[in-house]
């Protein structure tokens, strides 16, 4: 029998049934409507279903749609602000850190809670932190790149901000 | 099927034992959900112990650290305390899967699942961990060596569920650590592991030792030759080839997908040797 | 290849830039559609039943139970499929394997198929299917396949292209030769030979997208596809074929696609969608899951492969001598036939001959890998070149240098090469600073070259100029990893105009001619040897429509700068047009303006590379590390450098994956033990370094832009690389691929028995 779920998803609050076994993978892509989860393995091998629940990082392959029940929920849908990208999707874009592009969003939403942990993380440590997430296109090397270069302007930016507060 | 997510312990214990066909426990779900997918298990039920307050929090008590049964090997990661007490066992928690494992993934699960090649295992056998299992009898403890019993097998009862892990107060001048074999740095099942913690005497003589070897035989084993073989020296080359000799008595391996008889016995004493060497260190020896 | 058409140096003004991708933005924000991510009014869930038996006859079918089940629509066996291929044993060979006929030839193909309103109904039903099965013997190494006494998968199995014709049924489906001048002779000459067997385990190609389409049939003959796939003209053509409709009838439109590196060349369950949709008369969609991706997709051949080369001190290689046996699945394939053509493609050789010998076995039918079959015959080849080396004591570099084919040279394959790339990245090679690093304790540094042909063909392409100006170009090949840029960046040079004015979009099949597969590393090479003469039909037309605007003489009009000039006395006063002027008034000048171009694509300039690898062994456990990698190829001009050299790095790591851990693993029982990405271990981002490249540009003569293709060649030297690296760091010779930690420490552990 379907199960209700009231989520907040990226945001806003959602509200969407589910099969009480159906992965909230199946739930976000299938019922909410947010490709960008992708599918690639189901068993939480290949990190591309990764999305942030409670603001932990995870595989959505890997939960159940009913465990989303009064949590938050976000996906690559929520990651730009307005027509704004976040700084982590220029960067992917400028270093050409994709090529299919299948595993982008998981990409993304892996190196975005790798930042929030770590704002300046080591080549060794973004490697590791990217470790959940397989490309099997561009050998890696343009990703880390990218995420670097994110890392190092994210941090010049909140340095600018900080400083900015104090003349205020 | 059948969802439940219970507020507590009771009520989970009451879910389990009256649940009819087949009832399995959701802990962090990165084994339950893969093996649904692949069709290996059909659940009727599925009791999500997430809800459960006291099952997510790490109690530091007189009697050294409770681990709740749903709290994610990433948590453990973050408790600076533990670590510190604990490096061996948080370090094998923390190798289980990728940073998206590890913030579902519970060593509570590891545990149940019953994989010979679990990576929190050895680690807690060697650290001398003790299961809390609330059942429809009431509590009982059992020694993590004690709950599987083969592949995919456990001890655990009908009605039973895993409330904790219990670790002993760190010792002075002890040390633990844990090595897994992986062809890859990352998202890899352990073809071979040991664990080793260790206290140490007066000179750097070892006074007490637990050994413990994953993915060697049908479930984790605690090693007692192997730690006689370390117990009374100051971990010489003399004391390290008995250890080694005493883990490869003890290997029962398979030839499988992930590695041979001969390579899961040659390398389980090399990793035995080389946790010995950082749980020495860790103790203080030199 | 004409060597008078040599180029003269071009100077560009986008070609060679690094724009973002037209298609980049939304692949950041999860808007991209890709195979499983598109949906249909009304679609139906489909699930695929599965052999779970190596070999069998398939001795009944009951359905009955299944169909009954509430919510099931259709269920489908091979009788829904029948037979339409008139005699084409190639399509033949697709049917059998989308939907098992007599006989279930491997583990994982299908048997049966269920189209249901939700998942968790079509999987019920796949257990309502009661299939009785007789099992036979099964066989999956490919070296005891080729042995007479194997169990036999196919009694009409006839060796083609042996003389005369073997009377009896075997294994080995075909045998091809190769080469020229005289092996005996030329070993006679040598001054030292060695001669060894080496084998590689079955890699898949490992794209994160799992294969899946949306179908739609209608009773009245028409339908449409959505798909992820290489080539989406192919798919219409063949699925058509297969399920008797007419080609024009069926609309395909290729989805953005996840990787295919050669395994979405081939028609897996697309035609079993449609067979489900033409049942229930509604649309289905159906994906793989990892674990069908695995067993009953298309990866590579495992083989087997005899080589034996002669040297003299000097450093002359006298004969080289090849037998390759490839598996090829249950269908006949091509793959040792090219594994035979590229093993020596790399040398200028006298004497040179190499067999190939196709095999089939119980496994999922071999598909195109990424320059498929090249890998493996130069992982042999490059291994024993290196060990010659050592034996006359030069430098693993020089000697390839002093055999290296260059222009004139008759390939091993037959052909005569114009100008190419192998003594080039040789040379950058050895001056390259990763060539006198200094390397430390249980670290070794190897290198190995490689070869792929490059395909072009049949391409058509359009190009409409929209009234502001801005410029459409609609190709027929597909984009996995930023064609769509490169093809952009290549009409912007041709108009004269800004990269951001043109958008390039792919065409569904019934937008524009026939385009083949996309593979080969054709795409851009085809594409913009099309999109070109496009650009220059659209500019006549633009230059004709200024004629009438000015009117004035088209020969007095010039196009430059991506304006319309006007030459020649009287015409001073006559500003320049832009296209957007032009396009402005088309309406009152003959109406639209578009170019259009269909075309064979010939003369696609071969592709070579060599490469430099650094590995760390911990020798008591046997793991291996690649520490420091480097690519240098030749591309001719490289369109998008960043691109290309994205190519260079994801097909180095395929390699290195291939090299170190990927393999099928199969049981006894004939079934797959590893069909997942746990434990079927393609590289993850913490066990590489960085892979620097180095690009070489080299034109090629025959396309306007000295384009060639890019995408496949680096997966070609890594095997060997690695495997050179691992002998010079402890003087062992690793013979079979993977070198897994395993095989790593048996080798080490007999070398120290050898010398014990």
């Amino acid at each position: 029998m379907s199960m209700v779920v009231n989520s907040t998803i990226n945001g806003d609050p959602i509200e969407f049934s589910c099969e009480p076994d159906e992965t909230l993978m199946d739930a976000l892509r299938n019922r909410v409507g947010l490709k960008g989860v992708k599918e690639g393995c189901g068993t939480g091998d290949c990190g591309a279903c990764s999305i942030r629940l409670d603001g932990a990082l995870v595989c959505s392959c890997l939960v159940l749609g009913a465990e989303a029940e009064g949590r938050k929920v976000d996906t690559v849908e929520g990651m730009s602000d307005g027509a704004q990208l976040h700084v982590l999707q220029t960067k992917f874009l400028e270093h050409a850190a994709l090529q299919c592009g299948v595993c982008t969003p998981g990409f993304l939403i892996a190196a975005q809670a790798l930042l929030e942990k770590n704002p300046t993380p080591s080549e060794e440590e973004i490697r590791y932190g990217l470790a959940g997430n397989l490309c099997r296109c561009t050998g890696y090397d343009k990703i880390v790149r990218a995420v670097q270069d994110a890392a190092k302007t994210m941090n010049k930016r909140s340095k600018s901000k900080k400083t900015t507060g104090r003349k205020k | 099927m059948l969802y439940e997510s219970p507020q507590t312990t009771t009520e989970a214990v009451t879910l389990l034992a009256k649940a009819k066909g087949k009832v399995h426990v959701l802990a962090g779900g990165s084994d339950l959900l893969v093996r649904m997918k692949g069709g290996y298990i059909e659940p009727d039920v599925i009791v999500d112990i997430k809800r459960i307050k006291s099952m997510n929090a790490v109690k530091k008590t007189a009697d050294g650290y409770l681990i709740g049964a749903a709290v994610s090997c990433a948590q453990l990661g973050d408790n600076a305390a533990l670590v510190k007490a604990w490096p061996g066992v948080v370090e094998a928690a923390n190798l289980i899967g990728s940073d998206q494992i590890q913030g579902r993934c519970t060593i509570v699960g590891n545990l149940c699942n019953a994989s010979p090649a679990a990576d929190s295992v050895p680690a807690m056998i060697a650290a001398g961990a003790t299961a809390i299992v609330q059942g429809p009898r009431g509590e009982r403890q059992v020694a993590v060596e004690k709950i599987a019993k083969s592949p995919g097998v456990t001890s655990l009862k009908k009605g039973e569920v895993v409330e904790a892990i219990q670790l002993p107060p760190k010792q002075k001048k002890s040390g633990d650590a844990y090595l897994r074999f992986t062809p890859r740095t990352e998202m890899d099942i352990a073809v071979v592991s040991a664990a080793v913690n260790l206290t140490l005497g007066p000179k750097g003589v070892i006074t007490d030792a637990r050994v413990a070897l994953g993915a060697v035989a049908p479930k984790a084993l605690l090693v007692k030759p192997a730690a006689k073989a370390i117990i009374g020296s100051t971990l010489d080359d003399d004391a390290l080839d008995k250890l080694a000799a005493a883990c490869a008595a003890a290997c029962d391996p398979i030839d499988d997908k992930r590695g041979t008889v001969h390579f899961r016995t040659k390398v389980a004493q090399v990793l035995a040797k080389r946790a010995a060497k950082i749980a020495y260190q860790r103790a203080g020896g030199k | 290849m004409n060597a008078e058409n040599k180029l003269p140096k071009q100077v560009f003004r986008s070609v060679g830039t690094r724009p973002v991708r037209p298609d980049g933005v939304d692949k950041v924000t999860g808007r991209a559609r890709y195979g499983a991510d598109y949906d249909m009014p009304g679609q139906l869930v489909g699930r695929i039943l599965r052999s779970p038996h190596p070999h069998a006859t398939i001795k009944k079918i009951d359905i009955t139970k299944a169909e009954q089940l509430p919510g099931v629509k259709a269920v489908i066996t091979s009788k829904d499929l029948p037979d339409l291929t008139n005699g084409d044993e190639d399509l033949l060979a697709i049917l059998e394997n989308c939907m098992a006929r007599k006989k279930a030839y491997y583990d994982g193909h299908a048997v049966a198929a269920v189209a249901a309103v939700d998942a968790n109904t079509a999987k019920a039903a796949l257990k309502l299917i009661e299939v009785e099965y007789k099992i036979h013997k099964h066989v999956t190494d490919v070296d005891k396949a080729a042995d007479p006494k194997a169990p036999v998968l196919r009694k009409d199995c006839i060796t083609e292209g042996v003389s005369p014709a073997p009377t009896k049924a075997s294994n080995i489906a075909a045998q091809s030769e190769f080469g020229h001048g005289d092996v005996a002779k030329g070993f006679k000459q040598a001054d030292h030979i060695v001669e060894r067997n080496f084998r590689t385990e079955q890699t898949h190609q490992g794209y994160i997208e799992p294969h899946a389409c949306v179908a739609s049939v209608s009773p009245d003959g028409t339908g449409e596809m959505w798909v992820c796939t290489q080539g989406h003209f192919v798919f219409r053509q063949q699925c058509a074929q297969l399920l008797g409709l007419d080609m024009a009838k069926l609309r395909v439109t290729s989805s953005e696609i996840g990787g295919g590196f050669g395994g979405k060349t081939h028609l897996w369950l697309e035609p079993v969608a449609m067979a489900l949709s033409r049942k229930a008369n509604l649309p289905v969609k159906l994906v793989m899951t990892r674990e069908d991706v695995f067993r009953a997709s298309g990866p590579t051949s495992a083989t087997s492969i005899d080589v034996k080369i002669g040297i003299k001190n000097d450093g002359t290689i006298t004969a080289g001598e090849a037998t390759l046996r490839y598996a090829s699945g249950p269908w006949k394939g091509s793959w040792a036939a090219l594994g035979a053509m590229t093993a020596f493609a790399c040398y200028d050789l006298k004497n040179v001959k190499t067999t190939g010998i196709e095999v089939l076995v119980n496994r999922p039918k071999t598909t195109a890998y990424r320059a498929p079959s090249a890998p493996m015959a130069a992982f042999a080849v490059e291994s024993v070149i290196d060990e010659l080396a050592d034996k006359i004591d030069m430098d693993a570099v020089q000697v390839r240098i002093k055999n290296a084919a260059g222009e004139g040279t008759q390939s091993s394959y037959g052909p005569v090469y114009g100008p190419i790339g192998i003594g080039p990245t040789l040379e950058a090679a050895a001056s390259h600073p990763h060539m006198s690093a200094p390397l430390k304790e249980n670290q070794g540094r190897g290198m190995a070259c490689g070869f792929w042909f490059n395909f072009g063909g049949q391409s058509c392409t359009h190009i409409n100029i929209d009234i502001d100006g801005s410029v459409t170009l609609t190709v027929g090949t597909i984009d996995v990893g930023g064609a769509r840029a490169s093809l952009s960046l290549v009409v912007a040079e041709e108009f004269g105009i800004d990269y951001e004015q043109v958008k390039t979009v792919i065409g569904d099949t019934s937008t524009l001619g026939y385009n083949e597969m996309t593979d080969g590393s054709r795409g851009t090479f085809a594409s913009s040897m099309s999109a070109i003469a496009s650009v220059r039909k659209a500019i006549d037309e633009m230059i004709s429509r200024a004629a009438i605007m000015w009117d004035i003489p088209a020969e007095d009009i010039e196009w430059r700068d991506g304006h319309a000039h006007a030459t020649g006395k009287g015409h001073a006063n006559l500003a320049p047009l832009s296209i957007a002027d032009i396009a402005a008034r088309a309406g009152k000048t003959g109406g639209p303006i578009a170019g259009h171009t269909e075309l064979n694509a010939d003369g696609a300039g071969v592709s070579f590379a060599t490469h430099i690898c650094d590995v760390e062994v911990d020798p008591e456990t046997g793991l291996t590390r690649v520490i420091r990698y480097t690519v240098i190829q030749d591309a001719g001009k490289a369109v998008h450098p960043t691109y290309v050299e994205g190519q260079f790095q994801g097909g180095a790591t395929q390699g290195i994956g291939w090299a170190l851990n990927e393999e099928y693993v199969y049981g006894e029982d004939g079934r797959l033990q590893n069909p997942g990405f746990l434990d079927y271990r393609i590289p993850v981002c913490s066990d590489l370094p960085m892979i620097d490249t180095q690009i070489l540009e080299i034109p090629n003569p025959n396309h306007p832009y000295g384009i060639r293709g890019v995408g496949e060649t680096s997966i070609v030297p890594p095997l060997a690389a690695i495997g050179n690296a691992v002998s010079n760091a402890f003087g062992v010779r690793m013979t079979h691929v993977p070198m897994s930690p395993p095989r790593i420490l048996d080798a080490l552990e007999k070398a120290e028995t050898e010398t014990a």
